[in-house]
């Protein structure tokens, strides 16, 4: 079996590469860093005696996305899991002065994550299995001032996943939306908030059980969801004057 | 872009705790990043910050966070020769190893420490009389200098930074990764017998017919006074040897179970720890154990990391946090200053709750690394504030007496010259250190205060 985790410099999909490593998974670590990949790549192999490789991969760079993958699948056979891990929060502020900001955010969370899912499930169906995680977020749940550009781009890709289950079911293919809350990694280093924060090694245990028992939404931690439940409940009317 | 936090930061025995600015790299990338965005308050490496006292604080400083530097390498399963990043944990090397037949070759009585703390503090494990200290298992490290130069160091490349970085405190660079030889181990079993001494003498003789064992460490008694002075349990034990077995069985089982529970979440209310409570304490640990010898065959976990089993112990301590001094003294014929230091300790009436000794072996590193030839004493104590620094204070002056020293790791409060006085390389060490960091980009509060690095008082 092979997963391919794709971000793979982020510290939850480190964690979870670490998972399936232990389940005895070939992986393959790709990411903007390369030089960094391999690191990942050679401490997976160490702790866990597998084979890892480490490669390039750009979200802006849709057109390489195929060749990815088939350069995965020819050192390491058919992709069986393929993790979606990277995204790019930018800067709310930013991205309201500066167009070409907002649209790298989009480009990343969404329009890069559509063209490598759609790779994956050509691959993926012409074999009739494999599964894919993407990893959304709650700011994808309702739009806010405070990051809806994020926001957006994220609760679109959460569209994008419904529609892509809903086609692959059928295919014996799975697709999986984790929807994280505060998770302590470089994204929030530092960010004050009352609300409890996750580890992402606790992140990635999750994920990676969900993937496992073929959960459609997960929403990690779960309280998440009854919270983004109250606040999707808030009429718009009344939530267009909130601070949230 | 590097990112800092603002917040306080802590040794083991939360005290001092300081306001500095802090960052987390996760990538070499952001290592080099927040090295270029230091500026003249300086900059430092903090680990699982294990050690006790202000070694890896920096006080309105700039402090990395190591522990997401943690990647293994390389591993070579013919030598036991590992390469990792600086931030890899004992405890990381013990999950992926053990298994496969592999032991750190020192250990301290925790395995929360990461093997840059381990190298900068040249620890030392029960072991010391075998194998010496942390350092004589590894043949290089990688070293990000002041002057901005990643240098690959060891006993042929810059051989004397390589020494300086030994139990150098994290004053001479930031150590990214290192190479560090596993042991091979049969089992996760320790063959261990546990003897109890009733006497300082008594202690000595059982060291000293100890020398089949690799592993030795002795709990002493620090209230009794009198004929029992120095009585204790010593624990000897060695890794288990092929066919010898053991079984967690119940033990195991319910330590497992209880292990959520087993956590201080809490400060210790200030009167928890007092006189009766600590003679009590010591009373009760020392009838325990019957007259004589014991013999078992126990995992290595509550072997070498009893204390591990409770989450954030050094609560216990309340809010004050305590202060950890460690000795080591020469061989005397008489024990002349060993016994000194316990009675100066039983005259006070501040007991100290654990305290710990081993004689150390021949192996003795230079530099600022603590082990040399010698007994070795640990003991800990609530912060009673002056008084217990006027105590320390005494102590100092037998042990320099005695001509040893007290060990940095643990360090909150020595002064300058006492210092000086315990390690005479200090001057070399420090010639090395300043000719690799001329404008004192390094620094902590341990250094200034001890006048090891720019910015001292
Ligand atoms: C319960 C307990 C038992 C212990 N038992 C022993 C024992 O038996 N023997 C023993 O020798 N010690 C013992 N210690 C002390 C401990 O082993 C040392 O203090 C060790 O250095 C802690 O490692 P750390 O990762 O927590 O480092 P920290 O406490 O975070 O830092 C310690 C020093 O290392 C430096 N440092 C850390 N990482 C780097 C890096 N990457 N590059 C450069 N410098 C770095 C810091 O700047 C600081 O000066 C014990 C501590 C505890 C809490
Ligand atoms: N932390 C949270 O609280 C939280 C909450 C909800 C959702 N999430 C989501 O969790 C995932 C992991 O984030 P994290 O918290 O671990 O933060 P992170 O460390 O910043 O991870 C983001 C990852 O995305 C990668 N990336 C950014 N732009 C890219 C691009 N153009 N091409 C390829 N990769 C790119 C980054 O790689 P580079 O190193 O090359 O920049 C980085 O590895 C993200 O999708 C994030 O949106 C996190």
């Amino acid at each position: 079996m092979t997963t391919l985790v794709l971000g793979a410099t982020s510290r939850i999909a480190q964690q979870i590469a670490q998972r399936y490593a232990e389940s005895g998974d070939k992986v393959f670590v790709a990411a903007r860093d390369v030089e960094e990949a391999e690191r990942i790549a050679a401490d997976l192999a160490v702790r866990h005696q597998v084979k890892a490789l480490a490669g390039r991969f750009d979200a802006l760079a849709t057109d390489d996305h195929s060749g990815l993958i088939d350069h995965v699948e020819a050192e390491l056979g058919p992709v069986t899991t393929a993790i979606l891990a990277f995204g790019d929060m930018g800067d709310q502020d930013r991205s309201q002065e500066s167009f070409a900001d907002a649209k790298r955010v989009i480009d990343v969370n969404y329009t890069g994550a559509v063209s490598i899912c759609e790779a994956l499930a050509a691959k993926m169906t012409s074999r009739g299995a494999g599964t894919i995680v993407g990893v959304g977020s709650v700011a994808g749940d309702r739009g806010r001032k405070s990051n809806y550009i994020y926001g957006s781009a994220k609760g679109a890709f959460g569209l994008y996943l419904q529609g892509l289950r809903n086609r692959l079911h059928s295919e014996g293919v799975h697709v999986m939306t984790a929807k994280l809350g505060f998770v302590d990694t470089r994204m929030t280093y530092g960010m004050a908030t009352k609300i409890p924060v996750a580890s992402p090694e606790a992140a990635s245990a999750a994920i990676f059980e969900a993937a496992r028992r073929r959960v459609d939404v997960l929403y990690y931690p779960s309280f998440w969801r009854a919270i983004m439940g109250v606040i999707k409940g808030i009429p718009e009317k009344a939530f267009k004057r909130l601070s949230l | 872009m590097a990112q800092w936090t603002e917040r306080e930061l802590w040794g083991w025995g939360r005290y001092p705790r300081v306001p500095a600015r802090v960052g987390r790299p996760e990538r070499r990338s952001e290592v080099m990043a927040a090295f270029a965005d230091r500026d003249a308050s300086g900059l430092l490496a903090h680990g699982l910050g294990r050690s006790y006292g202000d070694a890896a604080l920096l006080r309105d400083g700039k402090v990395l966070l190591t522990r997401r530097l943690d990647r293994m390498l390389a591993f070579d399963p013919e030598t036991g020769w590992l390469r990792c990043e600086a931030g890899v944990s004992i405890e990381d090397i013990l999950e992926t190893f053990v298994p496969r037949g592999w032991f750190p070759p020192v250990t301290p009585g925790t395995k929360f420490v990461t093997v840059g703390g381990a190298l900068a503090c040249d620890i030392h494990g029960k072991n010391h009389h075998v194998d010496g200290c942390w350092s004589n298992h590894v043949r290089r490290v990688e070293l990000l200098t002041a002057s901005g130069d990643v240098v690959i160091c060891d006993a042929q490349n810059e051989p004397e930074l390589f020494k300086a970085t030994v139990g150098g405190m994290g004053l001479t660079g930031l150590m990214l990764s290192m190479e560090v030889q596993l042991v091979p181990i049969h089992s996760p079993w320790i063959e261990m017998e546990s003897v109890r001494v009733e006497n300082l003498d008594h202690f000595f003789e059982v060291s000293a017919e100890s020398a089949d064992f690799t592993h030795t460490v002795s709990w002493i008694d620090c209230v009794t006074t009198g004929k029992g002075m120095g009585r204790g349990i010593f624990m000897r034990g060695r890794h288990a040897r092929p066919h010898i077995d053991g079984n967690e069985g119940v033990v195991g089982v319910a330590k497992d179970v209880l292990a959520p529970f087993l956590d201080v979440p809490v400060d210790g209310p200030s009167w928890l720890l007092n006189k009766a409570s600590i003679k009590t304490f010591n009373e009760v640990y020392f009838r325990r154990h019957p007259k004589g010898s014991h013999e078992s065959v126990v995992h290595f976990e509550p072997f070498f990391y009893p204390l591990d089993a409770i989450r954030n112990w050094n609560r216990i301590y309340g809010k004050r946090g305590f202060l950890q001094y460690q000795l080591v003294v020469p061989r005397e014929p008489d024990h002349r200053s060993l016994r000194a230091v316990l009675e100066a300790i039983t005259s006070s009436g501040m007991g100290s709750f654990l305290a710990v000794i081993k004689e150390f072996g021949a192996q003795d590193n230079g530099g600022l690394s603590f082990p040399m030839p010698g007994v070795t004493l640990a003991l800990d104590f609530a912060n009673y504030g002056d008084p217990l620094l006027a105590l320390l204070d005494r102590l100092d002056r037998i042990v320099v007496e005695a001509g040893g020293r007290v060990y940095l790791g643990k360090d909150a409060r020595l002064e300058p010259d006492t210092f000086r006085a315990m390690y005479p390389d200090w001057k070399a060490w420090r010639d090395v250190r300043d000719t690799w960091d001329p404008t004192g980009v390094f620094r902590s509060d341990l250094g200034r205060r001890l006048g090891l690095c720019m910015g001292g008082v």
